[in-house]
C-alpha cells in the first residue's frame, strides 16, 4: 500500500523572487519574530518556547494579560529544520493518498473554507418582452443554510471530482442537533463516510480529539495502519494577525502533535488591516507568524509532519472586506510558497476562489487569475480551488464542477513538456513521412495521442450554436454525477464508529 | 492466413486506422505488424473474393468507424485514418473492383479554385470520400478555371467540388459554375463547394447545388442526390 499515491503533475517552479529577494524576506521575518516577536496567549507555549531559549515577558494586549515571546533566530532555524520535507496523507482509498515533499512541486488541489451557505441553481426559460416567441433559459440561485447532509453531498461530489485531490469541508453543518461538543465528529464522519480522498479539517472542541481519532483508526483499520495511512489531518490557525497567538487553538496544537497527525499551520492576515499591503511587509509578517507556529510544533515533538499553511488575502479599499481575485493575491502566495521551498517544508497554499456572488465570467476570471498562477508556483496543496464564491462565504456545487474543467486544463497545461531525442527523432520521421504523403495531413498520425489523454479536449461546457449554455451544461453535469452511487463506508464499520464515537447524527448513519 | 481470418485482420486495420507496417495503431504494439497494404496485397496473391473483402474487410469496419465517431468515442483523425485505408485497399484493389460486380459510387472531381493555395480541408474531403467509395479525382490547390471545365469533359464526372478557404477566391466558384453552363456542362454534373468563408446562403447566390459544412456533410448531401 506505501507505494500507491494519487497520480498529479510535477511543474516546472515560476518564482516570482530572485534568491536575493527570498532571503530579504526571511531576514525580516527572524527581525519580526525578535522584536518585536509576538503576543501568545498559551502558557503551556509560552513556557515550551522559553525552556528552549525565547525571551518571555509578561505583557498586556489592550485590557488582555498575554506573554511577549521573542524567538532567537538560531532557535527558529534549528526547530524549523526539524520539521520533516516530505509527508504523506492518508485516504481510504490508498491510491488517492498524497505525497507532499517540499523538495518536489508536484501539485494537488482540493476544497476549502467552511461556508455557512450551499447555493442551489436551476434553469428557468424566460421569453423576451419584445419578442415572445424568442426563449432564453436562465440560471436561477437560491441559497441553503448548509447542514451535515449537504456536506456529504459536497463529499460525495468531491469523491468524482477527478482533478480535485483533497477534500477540506466547503460546508458547515448548522443542523438543530449540531452543537460545539458534536461538531467535529459530525463533519468528520458526513466527509468520511462519502469519499474516498483525504479529509482535513479545523478542531472545533480539543476534547473530542480522541474521538475524531478513533473514528479515523476504525476507517484505516486500527492505530498502526492509521500511522501509516492518515486518512484524515489537521488544519490550525494558531495566530489572530497581526502576531497574537490564540490560547484555544495552541492548545490544540499540542495536542494534535502529540496524536502524532499531520497538521497545517496556517495564517491568514489581510492586507491593508491586519498586515501590510505591501507585498515585502505583507509576506515578513504571515512568514514569522507561520514560522513561529511551526516552531511550536517541533518543540513539542521533533519530526511532527507539518505543512507551511499560506492564506494570505488583500483587504477591498472600499469595505475592507477579502479581495481574492486580484494579482496582489498572487504576489502574496507566491512569495509564500517560494518561503516554504526555501525552508524545506510542503506548502499549503491557495488558489480559486471567486469574489463574485454567482458562478458567471466573474467568477471564472477570478478563479483562473489564481488557479493558473498558484498552480505555476509548485505548491504542494492548494486549497479552496473548489465551489467558492462571495469570498468564502458560498459554497455552489455547479461551480465546483466547473472549477474541475478548470483545474483540469491548468493541470493540463503545465505538464511536463515531452520533448526528448526520442520524442524529436520521432516527430522529425513523422514529419517526412506525412510530407511525402499525397494528402500532408497530420491528422491520421494524432490519433495515439488524442486515445492516450495527451491531448485535451474542448470546453466541456461548450455550446455547439451561438449561446452561452455553460451553466446549463455544468448543472446537468452536477446532476449526473449526484446520481452515481455513494462510496459510502462499509455497513460494518459504520455501526463500529456508532458504537465507539458518540454523537453522531443518526439521520447520517448509512446501512452500505 | 485462411481468407477469413485475412479480411478479420484488415477490418481490424481499417479501424485501428493503419495503411502501412510502420503505422502505429490505437491498440498499443502495432507497429512493424502488417497494416491494410500489406495484407491486402496478399489478399490479392491468395485469391480473396473480392467482394466479399470490400464489403467485410472494408465497408463493415468503416461503418463502424463511423458509429463510434457518432457516438463521440472517435474523433476525425481516426475517421481520416479509416478512410484512408479503405481508399488505398481500393488503389490495390482497382481493377479487381470491376471484375467482382463492385461499383464505384461515381467520379468525383475535386478541387481548390484558382488563387487559393488552401487544400487542408478539400484534402480530408477528399480522404473521406475516397474511403466512402467514390473514385475521387484530386486536382489539388489553385486550379485554373478552364482546367476544371476540361477535367470534367475528360472525366465526366457526375459530381464536383469546389473549395475555397479566402473571401478573395470564393468568388472564383462563380466563374467555375458560369463555364460549366457555357460549355453545355452544367446539367451533367452536381457541384458541392465548401470552405470556411462559404455558406448555404452562398452556395445559391453561385448557382451551387449544394453546401458542404464538412466531408461528413458532403457524404450526406451524395447521399441525398443518389436517392434523388
Amino acid at each position: 500500500m506505501t507505494e500507491l499515491f494519487r497520480e498529479s503533475i510535477i511543474v516546472k517552479p515560476y518564482e516570482r523572487l530572485r534568491r536575493d529577494q527570498v532571503e530579504h524576506l526571511d531576514k525580516a521575518s527572524m527581525a519580526i519574530l525578535a522584536d518585536p516577536g509576538f503576543w501568545c496567549f498559551n502558557e503551556r507555549a509560552a513556557k515550551l518556547y522559553e525552556q528552549h531559549g525565547a525571551t518571555v515577558v509578561d505583557d498586556i494586549l489592550g485590557s488582555a494579560r498575554c506573554r511577549r515571546v521573542r524567538l532567537p533566530e538560531g532557535l527558529v532555524r534549528e526547530a524549523v529544520a526539524k520539521a520533516p520535507s516530505r509527508l504523506v496523507l492518508g485516504a481510504r482509498n490508498p491510491a488517492n493518498r498524497l505525497v507532499l515533499d517540499a523538495e518536489v512541486p508536484r501539485i494537488y488541489f482540493g476544497s476549502g473554507s467552511e461556508t455557512n451557505v450551499w447555493l442551489e441553481t436551476r434553469m428557468e426559460d424566460f421569453v423576451s418582452v419584445s419578442e415572445p416567441t424568442e426563449k432564453i433559459r436562465v440560471p436561477r440561485f437560491s441559497e441553503l443554510r448548509g447542514d451535515s447532509a449537504l456536506l456529504g453531498r459536497a463529499a460525495r461530489l468531491c469523491d468524482r471530482l477527478e482533478h480535485l485531490d483533497f477534500f477540506i469541508r466547503p460546508v458547515n453543518v448548522q443542523d438543530p442537533g449540531i452543537t460545539e461538543d458534536n461538531h467535529d465528529v459530525n463533519k468528520f464522519f458526513a466527509s468520511l463516510n462519502n469519499i474516498t480522498k483525504h479529509v482535513q479539517a479545523g478542531l472545533t472542541k480539543l476534547e473530542r480529539l480522541p474521538d475524531v481519532a478513533r473514528m479515523a483508526e476504525i476507517i484505516a483499520g486500527g492505530p498502526e495502519a492509521l500511522g501509516e495511512n492518515p486518512v484524515i489531518s489537521f488544519i490550525a490557525c494558531i495566530f489572530k494577525s497581526p502576531l497574537e497567538m490564540v490560547d484555544d487553538t495552541a492548545e490544540k496544537v499540542f495536542a494534535i502533535v502529540e496524536s502524532g497527525f499531520p497538521l497545517v499551520i496556517s495564517s491568514s492576515p489581510q492586507g491593508g488591516s491586519s498586515a501590510p499591503i505591501q507585498e515585502a511587509g505583507m509576506a515578513a509578517q504571515i512568514n514569522a507568524e507561520i514560522l513561529a507556529g511551526i516552531v511550536l510544533t517541533q518543540l513539542i515533538r521533533e519530526g511532527a509532519p507539518v505543512l507551511y499553511g499560506s492564506v494570505p488575502v488583500r483587504a477591498r479599499m472600499d469595505d475592507l472586506h477579502d479581495l481574492y481575485g486580484c494579482p496582489e493575491f498572487n504576489h502574496y502566495n507566491n512569495d509564500c510558497v517560494q518561503l516554504a521551498r526555501f525552508y524545506g517544508i510542503p506548502c499549503y497554499s491557495t488558489a480559486g476562489v471567486g469574489d463574485a456572488k454567482r458562478p458567471g465570467m466573474q467568477a471564472t476570471f477570478e478563479k483562473m487569475l489564481t488557479h493558473m498562477y498558484m498552480a505555476m508556483s509548485g505548491a504542494q496543496y492548494i486549497h479552496y480551488a473548489f465551489g467558492l464564491l462571495d469570498r468564502t462565504n458560498t459554497f455552489c456545487p455547479v461551480q465546483a464542477v466547473l472549477d474541475n474543467e478548470q483545474v483540469g486544463k491548468v493541470k493540463h497545461c503545465l505538464r511536463d513538456p515531452k520533448v526528448s531525442e526520442d520524442h524529436v527523432n520521432d516527430a522529425v520521421k513523422m514529419i517526412r513521412k506525412v510530407l511525402s504523403s499525397g494528402n500532408r495531413l497530420y491528422a491520421r498520425h494524432a490519433r495515439k495521442a488524442i486515445h492516450s489523454g495527451d491531448v485535451s479536449d474542448p470546453y466541456l461546457f461548450e455550446d455547439k450554436g451561438h449561446d452561452d449554455r455553460v451553466i446549463e451544461k455544468a448543472s446537468e453535469r452536477l446532476a449526473e454525477l449526484d446520481a452515481l452511487p455513494a462510496p459510502h463506508l462499509d455497513a460494518s464499520v459504520v455501526d463500529a464508529i456508532f458504537r465507539e464515537v458518540p454523537g453522531i447524527l443518526p439521520g447520517l448513519r448509512t446501512s452500505a | 492466413m485462411d481468407e477469413r481470418e485475412l479480411i478479420e485482420n484488415i477490418a481490424y486495420n481499417v479501424i485501428q486506422g493503419r495503411v502501412e507496417a510502420e503505422d502505429e495503431g490505437i491498440d498499443q504494439g502495432l507497429e512493424g505488424q502488417p497494416g491494410v497494404t500489406e495484407l491486402v496485397g496478399q489478399a490479392i496473391e491468395q485469391g480473396v473474393d473480392t467482394r466479399r473483402l470490400v464489403l467485410e474487410g472494408l465497408s463493415e469496419p468503416m461503418e463502424k468507424v463511423g458509429a463510434k465517431y457518432e457516438s463521440g468515442e472517435y474523433l476525425i483523425p481516426d475517421m481520416l485514418a479509416a478512410a484512408e485505408c479503405v481508399g488505398a485497399a481500393m488503389d490495390l484493389l482497382g481493377p479487381k473492383m470491376l471484375e467482382a460486380g463492385v461499383e464505384s459510387k461515381g467520379k468525383f472531381v475535386i478541387a481548390t479554385v484558382h488563387g487559393d493555395l488552401h487544400d487542408i480541408g478539400k484534402n480530408i474531403v477528399a480522404i473521406m470520400l475516397k474511403g466512402a467509395g467514390y473514385e475521387v479525382i484530386d486536382m489539388g490547390n489553385n486550379i485554373p478555371t478552364a482546367r476544371i471545365v476540361d477535367k470534367i469533359k475528360e472525366t465526366n464526372a457526375p459530381f464536383l467540388g469546389l473549395s475555397a478557404l479566402l473571401t478573395t477566391t470564393m468568388r472564383v466558384m462563380s466563374e467555375v459554375i458560369a463555364s460549366l453552363q457555357e460549355n453545355g456542362l452544367r446539367d451533367k454534373v452536381k457541384v458541392l463547394i465548401g470552405g470556411a468563408p462559404t455558406s448555404g446562403k452562398f452556395a445559391a447566390e453561385v448557382g451551387a447545388d449544394a453546401y458542404c459544412r464538412d466531408a461528413f456533410q458532403a457524404i450526406d448531401v451524395l447521399k441525398e442526390m443518389a436517392r434523388s
